[in-house]
């Protein structure tokens, strides 16, 4: 398992179940606030890859 | 008869609760009532914490002399009952050459810090703060 998009959505999947289950407690408001915090973290990470583009190791 | 959450929270000790919540994720949550919360956590940290390890993430010990690889055990010992468990089974050994070594790391960390999180909202619950 060396998919790095695949290991970035399990990741995110976990700590915004976590985040969203901790800090919220009506059922809706958690499934709200889990795929807010999901998108939130796909959206920046491919923004960050985009950004680091031009910055090869 | 059954017991209401707000008379499990009036009853529990907040001290066994961060015990429990510590060694076993969400059990402080299940003691307490919390059903719904308590499972999520019972389920979703400890598999967390052991795709970590099939990533050949390492379960970093205590070394006095590299502040950040301490840091990384305090992390770890987050998850309670499994850091002490992995040593006995030979897990978390790490693999630093593997591809997936980092984010092995990244998945076993956070899972610890997570749970800490998880054991001080416990603790909020038992004390009626929440």
């Amino acid at each position: 398992m060396a998919d790095h998009f695949l290991l970035l959505v399990v990741f995110s999947f976990f700590v915004s179940l976590v985040f969203a289950t901790l800090m919220r407690d009506d059922p809706r408001q958690q499934i709200r606030f889990g795929l807010l915090l999901f998108g939130g973290f796909i959206v920046a990470a491919l923004a960050l890859g985009w950004l680091m583009y031009p910055f090869p190791l | 008869m059954r017991v209401s959450a707000a008379e499990r929270t009036r009853a529990a000790n907040p001290f066994l609760v961060i015990a429990l919540s510590w060694v076993i994720p969400g059990l402080g949550h299940l003691l307490l009532g919390r059903w719904r919360k308590g499972l999520v956590f019972v389920i979703a940290l400890p598999v967390m914490f052991f795709i970590g390890l099939a990533l050949e993430g390492r379960i970093f010990p205590f070394q006095a002399s590299d502040i950040l690889v301490t840091l990384a055990a305090l992390a770890d010992l987050g998850i309670g009952l499994i850091y002490f468990l992995a040593g006995p089974f030979g897990w978390g050994a790490g693999k630093v050459t593997a591809v997936t070594y980092e984010y092995g790391n990244a998945f076993l960390i956070v899972a610890g810090l997570l749970n800490l999180l998880v054991v001080l909202d416990a603790y909020d619950v038992a004390r009626g703060r929440k």
